[in-house]
């Protein structure tokens, strides 16, 4: 294999993975708070794509305007879940709030298909992005470049928020210890929303990324994402947002270069990360950044 | 107290259960129930969604038979094949049909296969092309050509049109329609060229699969004159997409299921002079059927069918026919009748079914030209 035929692997996994790093971080942010594993994460990010798709190609409004709308409407619906299915079982046992989570997401899936139909839709590529740009004898999309940069500015972005800020520091207090943090004045239902807010945020913008990056809608489009970015959470160690990062990034160039080296693999990549999540699982189940945490008896 | 009342409340429940399912069993002798089991939602959901336009149309058209009249139950099998196992046996057990047209998709027609047998109910496949929907299953009959035929007219349009030497293969694997097209076509390509190793590299993706980018750089390091990437038509658009962009520019060949609008929107520019094989056109009318499902079709639709709304239209014709001939409902003489078919003249061609229930009948290649799909010829067996 020549240098630059690997560069281009690289580059493309690169892109994959900072894909998934992107929505791994909503994960990984919704964990380390609520300690509540948001399977309705994928579908949130499909919302996204479908809300960006119908702003984009329906009511032709500019593309940088849909994609805001969508971002917004995306922002709206995971407060709305927030509020009517997980507020209300804040002092449930947590395995109540997952089953409601594995509701939620069977009810946005099954919504999206009532409403958005079954039949794929292509989802609308602005002109100055359909067309790939050669450095050397590398080509790549512009997406894929546009990606791993606001992947970066995001994380600066979120590590600044939760580290020099004051919400920041009542999100790790909350994190730490819910009901501490409650007697200590915290506004502990504002944090958890803005938390969901910002999750639903970085699900929309993936969906709309990945859109670009593979033009095609259909209401299923966030099962295996979410599953593929919350095996990149736990990769990187869940709860930890620089941990999501590298995790996707770790995920996304296993994937390319496990199937371009052994292309006799390839059909197996679905497999790769469930692969890759047992290992971890059994060597480090607290992930490759994560901590080790006492369970209070 | 309360707890016995709550018992009793269940049981009279039960009760009227089973009361009111007792009535359904009792057979509704003046309909006649079709049961069409299609993916109308998941990743083939356009193909089922057309197919299914094609069976509503000829249903429209013919809705008695016998002076009965002809019932449609339709179920979503969800492009899985689980998925499609349930659909059949509900209509079999539960809906109690008389016959069953579909699937959209080989394998989820294949996963009906044992329940319609064990059944004892005829089905029908529109355009299912895997040999092994048929073969061996006395019930399960189809009213398109069969991949051996599709994956050799594509190697011979591979050698002789494109004047291609070598060839690399990307399959669906986990799609028996596509590894079997696939594995045809090498057998026809290997044939023509007398090169045993005229196909230089074999990659595969599963169903769903967005990214190609690792397959297609693999397979370009070869430069085979052509590639041949038989699959569903959701991957295909997006797998060309990606050729193109990473400047992968030889001939991309595949099978009928790319026929559908979706190939075109997603793929948009990067799918033009894709070429396919399938099973009809609307330029030539191939029997007296195919104008009268072409005016219909546009007359109800407002639009171009697409091959397999003609298939879908041709196989309700079949099971009409067959239950007009013999006068009977009865399953088992209506399988025995279609079985026999000769010379039926269907929308997208005349049907003859061989001794494995295949039909026997030209192929139609088209391009993709000018974001549609171009009738290019026709081939026969």
């Amino acid at each position: 294999m020549s240098f630059h035929i690997f560069l281009q692997h690289l580059t493309n996994g690169l892109s994959l993975g900072s894909l998934y790093a992107l929505v791994a971080i909503g994960y990984t942010m919704v964990y380390g708070i609520l300690r509540l594993i948001n399977f309705a994460h994928g579908d949130i990010f499909m919302l996204g794509a479908y809300f960006a798709y119908y702003a984009i190609s329906v009511f032709f409004l500019p593309w940088w305007v849909g994609a805001v709308v969508a971002i917004g409407l995306t922002c709206a619906t995971g407060l709305l879940i927030e509020r009517v299915a997980y507020r209300p079982l804040r002092n449930s046992p947590r395995i109540s709030v997952m089953i409601s989570a594995i509701g939620v997401s069977f009810f946005l899936e099954n919504l999206a298909t009532v409403i958005f139909g079954g039949r794929p839709k292509a989802f609308p590529v602005p002109a100055v992005l359909g067309k790939s740009i050669m450095i050397g004898k590398v080509s790549i999309m512009p997406v894929s470049l546009i990606i791993p940069v606001a992947t970066l500015v995001i994380l600066l972005a979120l590590m600044y928020v939760v580290h020099r800020t004051r919400t920041g520091m009542a999100m790790r207090a909350v994190s730490r210890d819910y009901t501490a943090a409650k007697l200590m004045g915290i506004d502990v239902n504002r944090i958890i929303a803005i938390t969901f807010a910002t999750g639903s945020i970085l699900a929309a913008f993936g969906g709309i990324m990945w859109g670009l990056k593979y033009p095609q809608l259909q209401p299923l489009m966030g099962v295996m994402p979410g599953i593929k970015c919350f095996i990149a959470a736990v990769l990187g160690g869940i709860g930890n947002i620089m941990g999501a990062v590298l995790g996707g990034l770790v995920l996304g160039l296993a994937e390319i270069l496990i199937t371009a080296f052994l292309p006799a693999l390839s059909g197996y990549r679905d497999a790769i990360a469930f692969v890759i999540l047992i290992a971890i699982l059994l060597l480090k189940p607290s992930g490759i950044l994560g901590t080790k945490v006492t369970e209070k008896v | 107290m309360r707890k016995l009342l709550t018992g009793l409340l269940i049981m009279l429940c039960l009760f009227a259960v089973g009361c009111s399912r007792n009535k359904t069993d009792n057979k509704d002798s003046d309909v006649i129930k079709i049961g069409v089991f299609e993916p109308m939602t998941g990743a083939n959901a356009a193909g089922g969604i057309m197919e299914l336009e094609g069976i509503q149309l000829a249903n429209e058209l013919y809705p008695t038979v016998l002076g009965k009249k002809v019932e449609l139950i339709i179920v979503d099998n969800k492009s899985d094949k689980v998925e499609a196992a349930n659909a059949a046996t509900r209509l079999v057990e539960k809906d109690k049909v008389n016959v069953v047209l579909g699937s959209w998709g080989s394998s989820l027609s294949m996963a009906a296969g044992p329940i319609v047998e064990e059944a004892g109910i005829p089905a029908i496949a529109l355009s299912a092309t895997n040999p092994l929907v048929t073969l061996g299953n006395d019930y399960y009959f189809r009213v398109c050509f069969i991949d051996p035929f599709q994956g050799t007219v594509m190697a011979n349009y591979a050698y002789t049109n494109v004047g291609a030497r070598t060839a690399a293969i990307v399959q669906e694997i986990s799609n028996d329609y596509s590894v079997g097209l696939a594995q045809y076509f090498t057998e026809s390509f290997k044939k023509l060229t007398g090169n045993e190793n005229a196909i230089l590299g074999v990659s595969n993706y599963t169903t769903g699969d967005q990214d190609f980018s690792a397959q297609l750089i693999t397979l370009s390091q070869k430069n085979p004159d052509v590639i041949f990437a038989p699959g569903n038509y959701t991957e295909s658009a997006l797998l060309i997409k990606q050729a193109r962009e990473l400047g992968i520019t030889i001939p991309i060949l595949g099978g009928d299921t790319w026929e559908t609008p979706e190939f075109l929107t997603v793929g948009g520019a990067a799918v033009e002079g894709s070429v396919l094989s399938t099973f009809y056109t609307t330029e030539t009318a191939m029997t007296e059927n195919s104008k009268i499902f072409l005016d219909a079709f546009r007359a109800k639709y407002g639009k171009e069918p697409a091959s397999v709304a003609a298939l879908g239209f041709d196989g309700y014709l079949l099971v009409l026919d067959a239950i007009e001939k013999t006068g009977s409902t009865d399953p088992k003489v209506i399988r025995d009748q279609i079985a026999s078919t000769k010379n039926f003249p269907g929308a997208a061609g005349t049907i003859t079914l061989d001794e494995n229930g295949d039909a026997v009948k030209d192929a139609v290649i088209k391009v993709v030209k000018d974001g549609g799909f171009v009738y290019s010829a026709t081939v026969s067996p």
